[in-house]
C-alpha cells in the first residue's frame, strides 16, 4: 500500500505524454502475396511447368510469327518435288529434248543410258523370243514373295523404255519371260537403278531456273526450291502447311475449351447455387448430353451450317464441341459450388446482407477459379485431339485448309514410302498436347494446395 | 442395393430414350434422306420407295413407329445394304468390336496397375522416371498415330523375320487381335498408370500401412495385401468412362487395321444417311455405354464396402 503511494507520487507530467510510435506492433517479415502471386511463384519453381510454358510460347510464335518469316504459300504445288523428304537432293541436271528410241541390241540386261526422270531405257539379251516379256517396276527390293510391283508393259522386243511418272529415286526393274498363256515363268532378271532428276531447257525456263535469254550447255546443274521439312503428296511445302495448320488446330484448341468451359461454369454454378429439384433436373439433363453420340451430332451441325464438301468445317466442329462437351465442367463447378456454399464466409456474407448475385460473382466464382483454370488447361489438349481425330476420319477440317489432323490423315496414306508426311504433323500435335498436359499439372499443383503432389 | 440398382437401371432407360429421341430428330433435320444417293430416281420410283419405307409420313408418325419397333427390339432394315436387318448387322459386327474393346481394356488395366505399382515402388528412381516418360508419351500421341506406327512396325517386323510373324491387318485368329488391342488400350493404360501411381503413393503414408509395418508384416506382403488392393479402387471407378473412350478410339483402329467391327459401319452409315443403321447403332452404343457405367458403379459398391449406394 505504501509502496503504491510512493510510486504514484514520483510520476511526472511528461510520463503521460503519448509515446512516439517508432516500432511496429506487428511486423510482416515478407511482403504479403495475393493468391495469384503465390501461385505464380509456385509455378515458377516447377521446372516442368516452366518448360511447358516456354513450349507454349514457342508454339504461339511458330503460329503467328512463323508465316511472317517463312513466306511460302501453303497452297502452291512444287510439282517437281512431290513427297520430298527433308534434306533430299534438290539438284537437277539440264538435258536435251526427248527423242524416241528403238533399242540398240545388247548381250546382257542393262540400262542403255543413265536412267533419268525423262526416260529409263532397258535392253537385254533376247532369251525368250517366242512368247516375249513382261516388264515390272517397283521401288522396293524383291523379296521371297516375288512382289515385282507395277506391270509396265508386255513386249516381244528385247528392249523397253519407261517414261511413266518417274521420280528421282531407286527403282527395281524386272524382265519376266512369259509363256504361251501370258503367265509368269521362273525365268526373270531384276536390275536396280537410281533415277537422276533432269529437266529440259524449256521446262527450266518456265520454272524460272534459267532466264529466257540464257542458253546454258547440257549438263548444267541447278537446284530446286528449298523445303526445310520437305513437301507433301501434292508438292506443297510442309513447313508452311504446318504453320497455317497450327492456326486451325490452336484456334479450335483454345477457343472451343474457352467457350464450353464458360457455359459449363454458368450452368454448373446456377445448378449448384439453386440446389434442390432444379439442381437434380439440370444435372440429369447434363447426363443425357454426355451420352449423345459425338460423331453423329458433329456431322449434323456440319450439315445444319450448310458446310458442303470442300469447305472448311471449323465452325461446325467448334459448335459441336461446345454443345456436347460442356457437361464435364458443369459437373465439376457444381461440386465446387456445393462445397463452398456451406463455408462460413458465405453465411457471414449473407448475414451482412449480400445479394445472391454478389455472393456468386464475388466469392464463389473467384474461389473456383483455380479449378476452372486447370480444367481449361487440360481441355486444350483434348480439344486438339478431337480436332485431329475428326479431321483424321474426314469429318473435321476439309481440304485444302490444312490442319494438323487433316495433314496426318493425308500423311498416313503414304506412311510406308514417305513417313515424314505423317511424322511432322503428328509430332506437332504430340508436342502441343504434351506442353498443355504438363502446364496443367503444374497449374494444378500451384493453384490447388490440396491436389499437390498427387501427380 | 437391389432398389439402388433398379433405380439406376430406370434412369439408364430414360437416358437411352433421350439419346434415341435426340438422334432421331437430329438425323431428320439433316437435309436429304437415304434415297438421295448417287443414282437419280424418277418421281414415281421415289414415291413408291418412300411409301415402302414409310418416309412419306410426317416425322412424328415415323418417330412413333420407330419407338414401337424399338420397344419390340426390332431396329428395322438397312437402306443401303440389301436385305440386311440392323439387328443382324449388330449381331454380326458388334462381337468383333467388343472382343477388341475387352482385350484393350484388359491390357490397359493389367498394364496400368502393374506399371503404376512399379513406379510407386521405385519412386523418383530410374524405373519411375522411364515409365513416367513413356506414360507422358502415351498420353500425348494421338491414337491414329499410335495405330499407324503400330502397323508400320508390324510390317518391318515381318520384313526382318522374312515371314509373316503377325498379320498386318484383318480379323479372324487370336494373332490378328494382339497388336490392334494393344494399340487401342495404350492411352488408357498410360492414364491408368498415372492414376495407380498417385493412388499407391497416397496409401503408402496411410495409417493402416504404418500399423502393418509396426506389426512386423514383411514388406512384400504389405505391398500386395494392403497397398495394391486398396490402390486399385480408384482405377476401377474410371474403367466405366474408359470403356466409352475405347469404343470411340475403336473406330480409328478398326479403320487402320481393316477390322470388320461396328465402328466402321457406324461411320459409313452416318456418311450415307442410312437412317435405320444410324438409329440402331446409336441406340445400341448408347445403351451399352450407359449400362456399362451403371455396372461399374455397382461393382465398385460391391468391392468397396465403405461406398454406400443410395
Amino acid at each position: 500500500m505504501t509502496n503504491a503511494e510512493q510510486t504514484a507520487t514520483t510520476f511526472s507530467a511528461d510520463a503521460f505524454a503519448p509515446l512516439a510510435q517508432d516500432q511496429d506492433v506487428q511486423s510482416i517479415s515478407r511482403p504479403s502475396l495475393s493468391y495469384w502471386q503465390d501461385a505464380w511463384l509456385r509455378l515458377r519453381a516447377n521446372r516442368r511447368a516452366l518448360i511447358s510454358l516456354w513450349l507454349v510460347v514457342g508454339l504461339l510464335l511458330f503460329t503467328f510469327l512463323g508465316p511472317v518469316i517463312w513466306q511460302i504459300d501453303p497452297t502452291i504445288q512444287d510439282v517437281e518435288q512431290i513427297s520430298q523428304a527433308p534434306g533430299a537432293n534438290r539438284s537437277v541436271t539440264l538435258v536435251a529434248e526427248y527423242e524416241p528410241w528403238q533399242g540398240q541390241g545388247s548381250s546382257r540386261f542393262a540400262f542403255a543410258e543413265t536412267p533419268t526422270t525423262q526416260s529409263v531405257r532397258l535392253q537385254w539379251e533376247n532369251f525368250n523370243p517366242s512368247y516375249g516379256y513382261r516388264v515390272y517396276r517397283t521401288p522396293y527390293s524383291i523379296g521371297p514373295e516375288r512382289a515385282f510391283g507395277l506391270p509396265l508393259a508386255e513386249t516381244l522386243d528385247p528392249f523397253f523404255e519407261d517414261r511413266l511418272d518417274l521420280r528421282p529415286m531407286n527403282y527395281y526393274y524386272t524382265v519376266m519371260a512369259i509363256d504361251a498363256d501370258g503367265a509368269n515363268t521362273n525365268n526373270y532378271h531384276t536390275i536396280e537403278g537410281t533415277v537422276a532428276r533432269v529437266i529440259t531447257l524449256e521446262d527450266a525456263r518456265s520454272r524460272g531456273l534459267v532466264t529466257t535469254q540464257a542458253n546454258p550447255p547440257i549438263g548444267t546443274k541447278y537446284e530446286f526450291a528449298w523445303h526445310p521439312l520437305g513437301t507433301d503428296y501434292l508438292g506443297r511445302d510442309m513447313l508452311a502447311r504446318l504453320m497455317h495448320g497450327a492456326r486451325v488446330s490452336l484456334f479450335i484448341g483454345f477457343f472451343a475449351p474457352f467457350l464450353y468451359v464458360l457455359i459449363g461454369v454458368i450452368y454448373g454454378s446456377t445448378a449448384g447455387f439453386i440446389g434442390g429439384v432444379t439442381d437434380q433436373a439440370m444435372m440429369r439433363f447434363a447426363d443425357f448430353v454426355v451420352a449423345l453420340p459425338f460423331l453423329l451430332f458433329m456431322i449434323l451441325f456440319k450439315v445444319m451450317t450448310n458446310t458442303g464438301p470442300g469447305e472448311s468445317g471449323i465452325i461446325p466442329m467448334l459448335f459441336a464441341m461446345v454443345v456436347l462437351l460442356w457437361p464435364a465442367t458443369a459437373r465439376l463447378v457444381r461440386g465446387q459450388i456445393l462445397q463452398i456454399r456451406e463455408e462460413g464466409y458465405i453465411s457471414a456474407g449473407r448475414l451482412l446482407g449480400a445479394k445472391t448475385n454478389y455472393l456468386v460473382l464475388r466469392h464463389m466464382i473467384p474461389n473456383t477459379m483455380g479449378v476452372i483454370l486447370v480444367t481449361v488447361t487440360f481441355a486444350v489438349p483434348s480439344a486438339i485431339f478431337t480436332e485431329a481425330f475428326l479431321s483424321f476420319i474426314g469429318m473435321g477440317v476439309a481440304p485444302p485448309t490444312p490442319s494438323w489432323g487433316s495433314m496426318c490423315n493425308e500423311g498416313i496414306k503414304t506412311m510406308l514410302t514417305h513417313p515424314h508426311e505423317l511424322i511432322f504433323p503428328a509430332l506437332f500435335i504430340s508436342i502441343t498436347v504434351l506442353a498443355f498436359n504438363m502446364l496443367g499439372d503444374g497449374l494444378r499443383d500451384a493453384l490447388d494446395a490440396r491436389m499437390r503432389n498427387r501427380e | 442395393m437391389a432398389s439402388y440398382a433398379l433405380k439406376r437401371l430406370l434412369q439408364g432407360l430414360i437416358t437411352v430414350w433421350f439419346i434415341a429421341t435426340a438422334t432421331f430428330f437430329g438425323m431428320h433435320a439433316v437435309p436429304g434422306d437415304p434415297l438421295t444417293g448417287d443414282k437419280a430416281l424418277t418421281e414415281k420410283i421415289r414415291e413408291n420407295l418412300e411409301v415402302k419405307y414409310g418416309l412419306n409420313q410426317p416425322v412424328i408418325t415415323q418417330y412413333g413407329i420407330f419407338l414401337k419397333n424399338l420397344a419390340k427390339g426390332d431396329l428395322g432394315i438397312s437402306f443401303t445394304q440389301e436385305n440386311r436387318r440392323v439387328n443382324d448387322i449388330i449381331a454380326e459386327h458388334f462381337p468383333v468390336s467388343a472382343t477388341l474393346g475387352v482385350l484393350a481394356i484388359f491390357f490397359a488395366a493389367i498394364g496400368g496397375i502393374l506399371w503404376g505399382a512399379l513406379t510407386a515402388l521405385y519412386r523418383n528412381r530410374l524405373p519411375d522416371t522411364i515409365i513416367m516418360l513413356l506414360v507422358i508419351l502415351g498420353i500425348s500421341v494421338p491414337s491414329f498415330v499410335v495405330a499407324a506406327v503400330g502397323q508400320l512396325s508390324l510390317v518391318n517386323l515381318n520384313d526382318m523375320a522374312g515371314t509373316s510373324v503377325l498379320p498386318v491387318g484383318g480379323w479372324g485368329t487370336v494373332w490378328h487381335m494382339i497388336v490392334p488391342s494393344l494399340v487401342l488400350g495404350l492411352s488408357t493404360m498410360a492414364y491408368l498408370t498415372r492414376l495407380m501411381r498417385s493412388s499407391m503413393l497416397e496409401i503408402v503414408s496411410s495409417d493402416f500401412v504404418r500399423t502393418a509395418k509396426a506389426k512386423g508384416i514383411p514388406a512384400a506382403q504389405i505391398f500386395t495385401r494392403h497397398q495394391l488392393r486398396n490402390a486399385i479402387l480408384p482405377v476401377i471407378t474410371v474403367l466405366g468412362p474408359s470403356i466409352a473412350a475405347i469404343t470411340t478410339g475403336g473406330f480409328v483402329v478398326e479403320i487402320i487395321f481393316a477390322i470388320p467391327g461396328l465402328g466402321r459401319y457406324f461411320v459409313q452409315a452416318v456418311q450415307q444417311l442410312d437412317y435405320t443403321v444410324i438409329m440402331g447403332t446409336t441406340v445400341f452404343y448408347g445403351a451399352f455405354l450407359v449400362f456399362m457405367v451403371i455396372l461399374v458403379d455397382l461393382i465398385y459398391g460391391w468391392i468397396d464396402p465403405r461406398v454406400r449406394l443410395e
